[in-house]
């Protein structure tokens, strides 16, 4: 144990340096900055501005906020910025493409739409009465496309690893991802789902490694929130919801009607309660995620606000230990919300397919 | 509060991308996986179930072949016995034989001695028949003419004659 401890010290120590020593430079880069900023607002408008902070005056409340909500374009660092394209859908004017870097003005202004920094971001037009659908290319949605073709790229490639060397060993990352998929197979979709759980097979494969990219993603510098993202998690969980009742049998819905071994005077009371538990599978699925995400996120940036808070040069290590430590725990976090999302959907599937339905429900 | 509010664009390109995904990954990773994972699967367990079989075969075998050998054992031993009966048997047959042979000819040579004895002492009956009659006829010729001599002679015939 002590072995262990003064083993870790020297790479904890490293690892600290490491991560202090550019926080650092970026503090005092951050400082360096101020002064624009202050130009910037002197000319612009103060309220609208989503770095709104002085050295005197950092909310660090906006600032979370800022990093966890959506964005129309992709800062990486302060000041390096990737713009996005904007897709807006209006019936007067139909589809309108043009990026984002085009609201880079004094009022944030173009083409009759005005972006909006309040408590997230939007793009509304300035003439109120039109109605203005934002089909937006996002950070989360380039985020997402990002991770959709990473999965892609991985998982083809170890499709082919399997097809040529058939009846062989698995070598290299096949087997790494080997490991993850009969763990999902084995363990989360085969006892859960039964025996017709082949047909559930892609679906659970894809969400799980979509979860978990995502959730890794997310916790790169300058990436965006993507499960952390009510939008995203409330979509997956639909998409659960629509296959569990696609697929129900009768027994799931004579369920819903007629609980077994609920006594006939106690029914006005239980099927209103199944109809709720109907729909608390899927909420619960989309806030759980959505909570664990976001609420690691703010933690984090939580912990990096307190050195602007502090102002102090020699919080930032501990700080950043921390940080570390808070990091290592976020990882542990991004495999085990995969791993329940996609066993808790397995389960609902399970529950609404299996023959006899017996009082093995989550209500 | 806006974090609790799902942007509709975000949900359209994330049905978008996630469908995509999971249709594209179905067709070109999950199944050859899948398929690639049961092969394998599969030829492990026939592989077990092959080691299994040939390891119950070997030990029939062994069986077999234990028995065989113990069978020619006892072949062998049946064959030495038999055979030492056999020369045994056929010893005792020769002596056996070889005694009748001896009887037969010493009682052979017993008969023929009996024989040769019977004749000679015939031959002799009839020499001694002879010559007692030649000497009888010799003495008579001589004795008859004396009267005392008569006598005596009669005498002596009649003590020969008693003692035949």
């Amino acid at each position: 144990m002590s072995t262990s401890i003064r083993r870790f010290l020297p790479v904890l120590f490293t690892a600290i340096c490491l991560i202090a020593s550019p926080l650092r430079s970026f503090a005092q880069d951050h400082s360096a900055d101020i002064p624009v900023t202050e130009n910037v607002d002197d000319t612009g408008d103060l309220d609208e501005h989503r770095l709104a902070e002085t050295e005197e005056e950092f909310n660090i409340g906006e600032m979370i906020m800022h990093h966890i909500a959506d964005s129309h374009e992709w800062e990486f660092a302060h000041g390096v910025v990737l713009p996005l394209p904007v897709i807006l859908y209006s019936p007067d004017r139909g589809l309108e493409v043009f990026m984002s870097s085009k609201f880079h003005n004094e009022g944030h202004e173009y083409n009759g739409y005005h972006l909006i920094h309040g408590d997230t971001e939007a793009i509304v037009p300035v003439d109120e009465s039109r109605t203005v659908y934002d089909l937006s290319i996002t950070k989360n949605v380039a985020s997402m496309i990002l991770s959709a073709i990473i999965l892609m790229l991985i998982f083809i490639s170890v499709a082919k690893a399997y097809q040529n060397r058939q009846g062989k060993a698995p070598r290299g990352f096949q087997s790494a991802m080997e490991v993850l998929i009969l763990f999902i197979r084995d363990e989360v979709v085969k006892p859960n789902i039964g025996p017709n759980y082949q047909k559930y097979l892609p679906y659970m494969l894809t969400l799980f490694f979509f979860i978990l990219v995502n959730n890794l993603l997310g916790l790169l510098p300058g990436a965006a929130n993507v499960t952390g993202n009510i939008a995203i998690t409330m979509t997956l969980a639909v998409i659960t919801f629509i296959i569990v009742h696609i697929n129900s049998n009768k027994h799931y819905w004579a369920h819903l009607v007629k609980p077994t071994g609920v006594p006939i005077a106690l029914l006005p009371i239980m099927i209103p309660v199944e109809i709720v538990g109907v729909f608390m599978k899927p909420f619960s699925l989309m806030i759980r995620l959505f909570a664990n995400m976001t609420a690691g996120h703010i933690i984090l940036l939580s912990l990096f606000g307190l050195i602007f808070i502090f102002k102090s040069l020699v919080i930032a290590p501990v700080i950043s230990a921390f940080a570390l430590f808070m990091n290592f725990i976020e990882i542990m976090v991004a495999f085990i919300q995969a791993f329940i999302f996609t066993l808790l959907s397995s389960m609902y599937i399970g529950s609404a397919i299996e023959d006899n339905h017996e009082a093995d429900h989550g209500h | 509060m806006a974090l609790l509010t799902p942007a509709l664009g975000l949900i359209f390109w994330m049905l978008v991308v996630f469908l995509l995904l999971v249709f594209i990954l179905r067709a070109y990773a999950w199944k050859p996986i899948i398929n690639g994972l049961n092969d394998r699967e599969k030829e492990i367990q026939s592989a077990l179930d092959l080691a299994v079989e040939t390891r119950a075969e070997m030990a029939k075998l062994q069986a077999n072949n234990e028995k065989l050998v113990a069978e020619a054992n006892a072949a062998r031993d049946r064959i030495i016995r038999e055979a030492k009966e056999a020369a045994d048997r056929m010893i005792a047959d020769a002596k056996e034989a070889a005694a009748t042979a001896g009887q037969r000819e010493i009682e052979n040579a017993r008969e023929t001695i009996r024989n040769e004895q019977q004749a000679a002492i015939a031959t002799m009956r009839k020499e001694v028949a002879t010559l007692s009659l030649q000497i009888a006829e010799k003495v008579l010729h001589r004795e008859l003419s004396d009267k005392a001599s008569q006598e005596k002679l009669i005498a002596d015939l009649a003590a020969t004659a008693n003692l035949n």
